[in-house]
């Protein structure tokens, strides 16, 4: 009887001596930090869309974001900047699994030449949001402060701001640190650390912050500029 | 190091071997168009009237971002290869996004009604101007 239960143990998910997951547990938390961050982001965008829902008119997006850097006072081109920079953050993200993949395969180069790629891009995408936060802030557009007129003229929400400041904001704050990780994943390839760990599995814990970071801005982007 | 622990590491990702370059490739493109024809619908949307048509590609954009967003999760964060218990652990919690949404863009819309009834001010402010 006893060696019949030992059997069964032996071959239960949970039994021990296995990987439920088939993962390792450092990106298995991974995977739950990023899901706690979601509902973190969720809370922002939700509470954003509830204050959007109560009110009797909002600003439109087309004509707070019209503007493009280096483009001459009175350029009306919505949706123009904002499509560049989330073309950015996507390629970022293709370059970060190419990275990603060449760490499966242990290629030292590609995985150098790929990160440098993605973190050129994180820089890009900051510096692009950096441009659009202070040109909106020259604007007069803050926190607390909203130049732009509602949809049926009267004066602003102050949410779409407030709201637009605190949710780009947050989001530009995981690209730093998005950025930041993957310098240091820069340094840990170059010093061969990966290499003597006989695995790059810390390029893939890296890469799934970096993709959510893109996968955010899909949402905040399509809730913010399209609608 | 416990990173290097044979149970742990190196053998976790020979399980579920990713695509290669060519998904990548293709997951691209994909991403791609898809941001492509969502961008526009954006321009397209600009000057439209709200009529049932406008509200109609609205729900067409919803579709699109989250279709982009599977993309995203299931081949770059590479969930669509782990297994069907890991997906799960992430995903089910996931579903309780469908309730706050629900609930609480109808709790806005209550609050915009009940303000629209009894807010003498509000209920000037919602008079669309008159067109010229």
């Amino acid at each position: 009887m006893t060696t019949t239960t030992t059997a069964t143990t032996g071959t239960k998910l949970w039994g021990g001596g296995k990987s439920p997951f088939n993962v390792e547990y450092g990106k298995l938390l991974m995977w739950y930090f990023l899901m706690s961050d979601s509902f973190t982001f969720g809370a922002l965008l939700i509470a954003y869309g509830t204050i959007r829902f109560s009110a009797t008119s909002w600003p439109d997006p087309d004509v707070a974001f019209k503007t493009f850097p280096f483009a001459p006072e009175g350029t009306n081109a919505p949706l123009v900047f904002v499509s560049i920079m989330t073309f950015i953050l996507i390629i970022s993200s293709v370059t970060m699994v190419l990275a990603v993949q060449a760490g499966q395969r242990m290629d030292k180069k590609t995985v150098v030449k790929n990160l440098i790629l993605t973190i050129i891009g994180g820089f890009v995408f900051l510096g692009c949001q950096a441009w659009e936060w202070s040109h909106l802030h020259h604007d007069g557009a803050w926190w607390g402060s909203n130049p732009f007129l509602n949809v049926d003229g009267t004066k602003g929400e102050i949410g779409f701001t407030n709201f637009f400041f605190t949710i780009t904001g947050f989001h530009g704050f995981h690209v730093f640190s998005g950025v930041v990780i993957n310098i240091i994943m820069l340094i840990m390839t170059l010093n061969n650390v990966f290499e003597r760990r006989g695995h790059y599995l810390m390029i893939e814990k890296a890469g799934l912050y970096w993709h959510f970071v893109d996968l955010v801005w899909v949402f905040v982007f399509t809730v913010f500029y399209l609608f | 190091m416990q990173h290097s622990s044979p149970i742990n590491a190196p053998h976790a990702h020979e399980a579920h071997p990713s695509g290669g370059v060519k998904e990548v490739i293709r997951i691209t493109i994909y991403l791609s168009v898809l941001t492509i024809v969502e961008l526009g619908i954006g321009y397209w949307r600009i000057d439209m009237e709200e009529n049932f048509f406008f509200h109609f590609l609205s729900g067409v954009i919803i579709i699109l971002m989250l279709w982009k967003a599977f993309y995203i999760i299931a081949y770059f964060m590479h969930l669509k290869h782990e297994l069907r218990n890991m997906i799960m652990t992430i995903g089910i919690p996931m579903l309780l996004f469908i309730w706050f949404i629900i609930a609480f863009l109808h709790d806005g819309n209550a609050f915009k009604e009940s303000n629209m009834k009894y807010d003498k001010y509000k209920q000037e402010k919602s008079i669309p101007p008159a067109k010229k």
